[in-house]
């Protein structure tokens, strides 16, 4: 764990994997929820840090930080979210290629994994899914898209996504889902908050 | 409708509903949006009775003008510009009463970028995760006004404070943001920081809501590569790969891939709320 400082009421916490910063997100909202926690405003899981943002005196919390007994993440006691998608992406072939199979085996693998959701970003609701085996981490489009159809399931990197809104993208686009990722009049406004476990679940193309 | 509202005649550059902003929501990936020289919109509210967390208007350069369905008290801060109703002049920086029907135009800021126009009572759209505010980047909150839209106001929360003086800002010859380094200046070289702590900066004209572009000298970096994305706070300043940096402001992304090289305190962004392009712009290391 190597903290590093974010101005003056912040502080960025870096880890040495996605697993970690899950973990220390956990005990973070753990510890929030019992009191037990200084108020902040903010606290941001990403792909290797943790941002805590809003602090009275983060050298505080820093020093506090370095004794806690973080538990590793288990399975969790919450079921997944369970996404049903259209496996009918404009890129599931160029996928297939990459992954060297067929497409109805893009289909399977991807609906075989059990997803979670890392962290959220670039828009309200997109959150960035984690699960895939390294060898099926592909990379983007060479040329982003400059309309992401609402509600494109899709990969890039290490993660998958599901878009909730239109908008530009360059991730490969292998489904479709009519699930709300996000609304805000609901409660919560965001279906895939940080921590959640997501299953896709293949529905027939009409 | 109701007849507490008031019906937008000129919209100028951009004008947007803005309170406080939804902080809190970061993890969601939602921007904390809010008025950007958030001291002017505080007192804008003091002036007409309002909590701080009243809905008002941030104008862009152009002011706007509005007319009022009743008789309502107003107030305009932040950029000072000539405030007239139904073409007569009025005064910016105290509590203005403005009859029913009548136009309330808000001028092009004389100097500065941003006039603050607060209504008693506050603009009463319906809020969005706790705030009025729009978002630029997300599309969250009320649309940008246009010509012909009408928006509602809250009843009035009560007599004004008031206050004895308002501050009137004098023209920014220089903005000058103090930061402090981290937590990605390891990004840069030595000769990078001194770049930064000493280099003549000007403000871009593509600076907007979300950051404050900067044109001056390219900072070195002492790493190639992206970063994988981490959490973005208010006043960061991100250096993307053409080494100029963006100071973010209130409609910010919460998480970004490119290093953060220091950190202006929030204290000091509102002057950057009024800086036009062309400013020069000076960073100033804290410690």
């Amino acid at each position: 764990m190597r903290p590093l400082p974010v101005g003056e009421h912040g502080l960025l916490i870096e880890l040495d994997s996605a697993e970690e910063v899950e973990a220390l997100h956990a005990e973070l909202l753990r510890r929030a929820a019992d009191g037990a926690l200084p108020p902040l405003r903010e606290i941001v899981p990403a792909a290797r840090t943790v941002l805590l943002d809003g602090l009275a005196d983060p050298r505080g919390l820093l020093a506090e930080l370095a004794a806690w007994d973080i538990p590793p993440i288990g399975a969790g006691d919450r079921p997944a979210v369970e996404i049903p998608v259209r496996y009918d992406g404009p890129d599931l072939a160029d996928v297939a290629a990459l992954w060297d199979c067929t497409a109805d085996e893009v289909v399977r693998r991807h609906s075989a994994t059990e997803f979670r959701v890392a962290f959220c970003g670039f828009a309200p609701g997109f959150g960035y899914l984690t699960g895939l085996p390294e060898p099926l981490h592909v990379p983007r489009r060479d040329t982003p898209r400059t309309k992401v159809p609402v509600g494109s399931v899709a990969l890039a990197g290490p993660y998958t996504g599901v878009y909730p809104r239109s908008s530009p993208g360059g991730w490969q686009l292998i489904g479709t889902t009519d699930t709300v990722l996000w609304d805000p009049r609901r409660e919560p406004a965001a279906l895939l908050a940080p921590g959640t476990r997501v299953r896709f679940v293949p529905r027939e193309t009409t | 409708m109701t007849d507490r509202a008031f019906s937008v005649v000129r919209a100028g550059a951009l004008t947007t509903v803005q309170d406080l902003g939804r902080p809190g929501h970061a993890h969601l990936g939602v921007p904390r949006a809010g008025a950007l020289d958030e001291p002017a919109h505080r007192l804008a509210n003091r002036l007409v009775g309002n909590p701080a967390s009243a809905a008002a208007l941030e104008t862009t350069l152009t002011g706007c003008a509005l007319r009022l369905r009743t008789a309502t008290t107003v107030a305009v801060t932040g950029a000072p510009c000539p405030v007239t109703v139904d073409g007569r002049p009025a005064p910016w920086g105290a509590p203005l009463r403005v009859p029913a029907g009548a136009v309330l135009d808000v001028g092009p800021a004389t100097h500065g970028l941003r006039s603050h126009l607060a209504f008693a009572g506050g603009i009463d759209t319906e809020p969005v995760l706790g705030s009025r505010s729009a978002d630029l980047l997300s599309g969250l909150g009320p649309d940008p006004l246009t010509e012909g839209a009408v928006l509602p106001l809250g009843a009035p929360y009560g007599p004004a404070a008031g206050a004895d003086a308002v501050p009137h800002p004098g023209p920014v010859t220089e903005l000058v943001l103090p930061f402090l380094p981290g937590p990605r200046d390891a990004w840069f070289t030595a000769a990078g920081l001194h770049t930064l702590a000493t280099g003549r900066f000007r403000v871009s004209p593509a600076s907007n809501r979300i950051g404050l572009r900067t044109e001056g000298p390219p900072l070195e970096r002492s790493r190639g590569g992206e970063l994988p994305s981490e959490g973005m706070p208010l006043g960061a300043l991100q250096v993307p790969p053409d080494g100029l940096p963006v100071l973010f402001l209130h409609d910010h992304p919460t998480t970004g891939g490119y290093p953060v090289v220091g950190v202006v305190p929030e204290r000091h962004l509102a002057p950057a709320a009024q800086a036009v392009p062309g400013t020069p712009v000076r960073f100033v290391r804290m410690r």
